[in-house]
């Protein structure tokens, strides 16, 4: 199916291998096809808004482009909402320092953070504000947990408001058509070892589908068919003089960087075969190129998202 | 104290050769681990003495060149062989551990518990194995405990550690405080004595009232009953964070920085130079990794490149007429030689320009180049450490 059609995608992956500018340019890339699409970023750092180039996001969320919306998740004040919403509670003001309470809980009980983390963007996907709410998730060692906080809370809470409210939830979690998991990776060994290990983990510990898997800053190929010989018979004395004659002598760089581009490239490609072969067939890999512009801002997020758009067949 | 924390070192090697605890830390993806593992197998080749590498979340190729492919908090000794396979027979021994958070938790308990039957209940509780995961920033604290362990044993001359991934990487600096904090926080005092003043019992009651609703009793019970038994490890815990805080940042310890010429991972090393600085923690070096080979920012090279695009035809002709292959071929391989070395000149441009406005005030920076294959052996180990010895 479609990955923009489903209501909630969770973007996540290996640190810097640029997990959040895919987060930005798939909800970019949605609401230009005109899904009205909330962004959340759950970890606040700050890099959503400079992907985006808007001012710093904060839990309310704010309309940043046409038909896209930011938010940066905050657990104290999902809790806040969530007392709000499900109690009448005379004093409003008491809720501040009840909030700081069960934040302490939250350090040590399993699962409180996580379920106020994935309860505030269910609650948004069940309310049908918008078509899709896609999240820039935590990176790959925290992200299962999260995910299955509202399995293991249903376990361990066996009644009480949450247990009710945790059905919901992973109705909407377990619902293929409704909720996708995105990892992204680089394609060098590091990133694709950790895919690889974290698409079994998804598949054994939680309830959420694995959509697709972003292959990010995939290097060009220099050569085609019978090409790469012609490049190795520039080597050859008589025909590198030939290039200096040409061009002049300050030429021995500009083939050594080819040199390095098609080795890079060349190792590159083994760990993507790994990757393939390791995932199930099932599961989509979309392929990302290298940005040599620079790596930040709305422009590159433009760039990626463009790309994504020719992976999808948009 | 004050005069050797201003001492200034000019080389990792000479930094390594006077500390007994080297920290690497720094953005994910920057090569951490790599890094500390390198500079172990380097000192261990070139000082000598026993030098123990612990790691925390190796690649599964580093951890089976190092031999601690197998789980376990036992440092095992890297095998003298793997050395002279890589050609540097090393002068000392190089050990290496990995981090296992559960079996480091239980030692903890069963080492803070007042009894072993308080131990046993706190070991038991339905909560406890979800909580080691998570707790206080669970990893951090740990990693730090681990280490004052094993430097406290005394067996080694220096012991190099990575960080865990975190998202703020002042978390491995201050867990011991947040440690101590948290059995100090009057929540705590609250949750488990909930029944005991009538002044807690105010304060507490709302939210007993709620969460009861919430969370419903049973729940509650088993959180109040585990921070109950929790608390019973407080004074030796506390006392213990207050040694390892210490430890991080005694004189004898140094930072190491990590980071790639990459926007992102540069903003969080000036971030965690700066907070070294202000919390007294020593910066050792600053180590940039992966930088592109110098010869990409070659302006010369450049204009050559520019002119093989432009004369791609008349230099393809020259190079068919002498058999290299089909002039159409050759203007395509030209091209593309030379386009390539443009983009990537970009990027080259693009990381000295980050390394020039660097702010981070520190003697030691090292540049270590990018490598072509990936670093997974001792070979592998000692060419990366090399460059880090004496970067050029």
């Amino acid at each position: 199916m479609d990955l923009l059609d489903r209501n909630l995608i969770f973007v996540t992956g290996k640190g810097g291998v640029g997990k959040t500018t895919v987060a930005a340019a798939l909800a970019l890339l949605a609401a230009q096809r005109g899904k009205r699409t909330l962004v959340c970023e759950v970890d606040a750092k700050g890099d959503l808004s400079a992907f985006l180039e808007t001012g710093p996001t904060t839990f309310k969320e704010r309309e940043v482009q046409p038909g896209l919306f930011a938010m940066a998740m905050d657990t104290e004040e999902s809790l806040k909402e969530y007392l709000a919403l499900n109690l009448k509670l005379p004093v409003m003001a008491r809720i501040g320092p009840l909030a700081r309470m069960f934040e302490f809980v939250a350090t040590a009980a399993p699962g409180v953070k996580e379920i106020l983390t994935i309860g505030k963007l269910a609650y948004e996907v069940g309310r049908g504000r918008y078509d899709l709410v896609v999240v820039d998730a935590s990176a790959t060692g925290h992200v299962v947990g999260q995910l299955a906080a509202p399995q293991a809370i249903n376990e361990l809470v066996r009644v009480g408001l949450v247990r009710q409210q945790t059905r919901w939830m992973l109705d909407i979690l377990s619902d293929p058509d409704r909720t996708g998991l995105v990892i992204v990776a680089t394609p060098e060994e590091m990133p694709v070892h950790e895919t690889i290990e974290l698409a079994d983990r998804i598949n054994a510990e939680t309830i959420v589908n694995l959509a697709a898997i972003v292959v990010n800053r995939v290097l060009p190929e220099l050569f085609g068919r019978g090409e790469e010989a012609v490049f190795e018979a520039l080597s050859a004395p008589a025909h590198a003089a030939t290039l200096v004659d040409a061009v002049g002598p300050d030429i021995a760089p500009v083939l050594e960087a080819a040199r390095l581009a098609v080795t890079l490239r060349r190792t590159r490609a083994d760990h993507l075969d790994t990757l393939r072969r390791a995932v199930d067939p099932a599961v989509p890999l979309l392929y990302l190129p290298y940005l040599f512009a620079r790596p930040h801002g709305l422009r590159s997020t433009r760039q990626v998202s463009e790309a994504l758009a020719a992976e999808l067949g948009y | 104290m004050a005069a050797a924390r201003t001492a200034r070192t000019a080389s990792l090697e000479q930094l390594l050769a006077a500390k007994e605890i080297v920290v690497t830390c720094g953005a994910g993806g920057v090569g951490k681990t790599t890094t500390a593992a390198a500079l172990a197998a380097m000192a261990a080749v070139r000082h000598g003495g026993r030098v123990l590498v612990l790691t925390v979340d190796p690649a599964r190729r580093l951890a089976d060149a190092l031999g601690v492919g197998a789980i376990g908090n036992q440092a095992v000794r890297v095998p003298t062989a793997a050395f002279g396979a890589a050609g540097a027979p090393p002068r000392g021994e190089l050990w290496a551990a990995m981090l296992d958070t559960k079996s480091s938790w239980d030692d903890l308990v069963a080492r803070h518990a007042p009894d072993k039957r308080t131990a046993k209940r706190i070991l038991d509780n339905a909560l406890y194995e979800n909580i080691t995961g998570r707790f206080v920033q669970s990893h951090q604290y740990i990693a730090v405990e681990r280490l004052y362990e094993l430097h406290g044993e005394g067996n080694y001359d220096l012991i190099l550690v990575d960080t865990p991934p975190s998202r703020d990487a002042l978390d491995f600096l201050e867990a011991p405080e947040r440690m101590a904090d948290f059995f100090a926080s009057r929540f705590l005092r609250l949750l488990t004595a909930p029944y005991r003043s009538s002044v807690v019992n105010m304060a507490s009651k709302p939210f007993f009232t709620v969460a009861d609703r919430i969370l419903g009793s049973q729940f509650l019970q088993d959180i109040t009953e585990f921070f109950s038994l929790f608390q019973t490890m407080a004074p030796g815990f506390v006392e213990r964070a207050t040694s390892v805080s210490r430890l991080l940042h005694d004189h004898r310890t140094a930072y190491v920085v990590v980071s790639s010429l990459e926007a992102a991972p540069l903003h969080e090393a000036e971030y965690f130079v700066d907070a070294l600085a202000g919390k007294g923690f020593q910066l050792g070096a600053v180590v940039l990794n992966k930088v592109l080979p110098a010869y990409l920012l070659d302006e010369p090279a450049g204009t050559a490149a520019t002119r093989l695009v432009e004369d791609a035809e008349a230099v393809a002709a020259r190079l068919a007429t002498a058999g290299v292959g089909e002039p159409a071929q050759i203007v395509r391989v030209l091209t593309e030689v030379a386009e390539s070395f443009l983009r990537f000149q970009v990027v080259a441009q693009r990381e000295a320009e980050q390394r020039a406005e660097l702010g981070v005030a520190t003697d030691v920076l090292v540049p270590v180049p990018y490598f072509e294959t990936d670093i997974y052996d001792m070979a592998g180990l000692l060419r990366l450490g090399d460059h880090l010895w004496a970067p050029r």
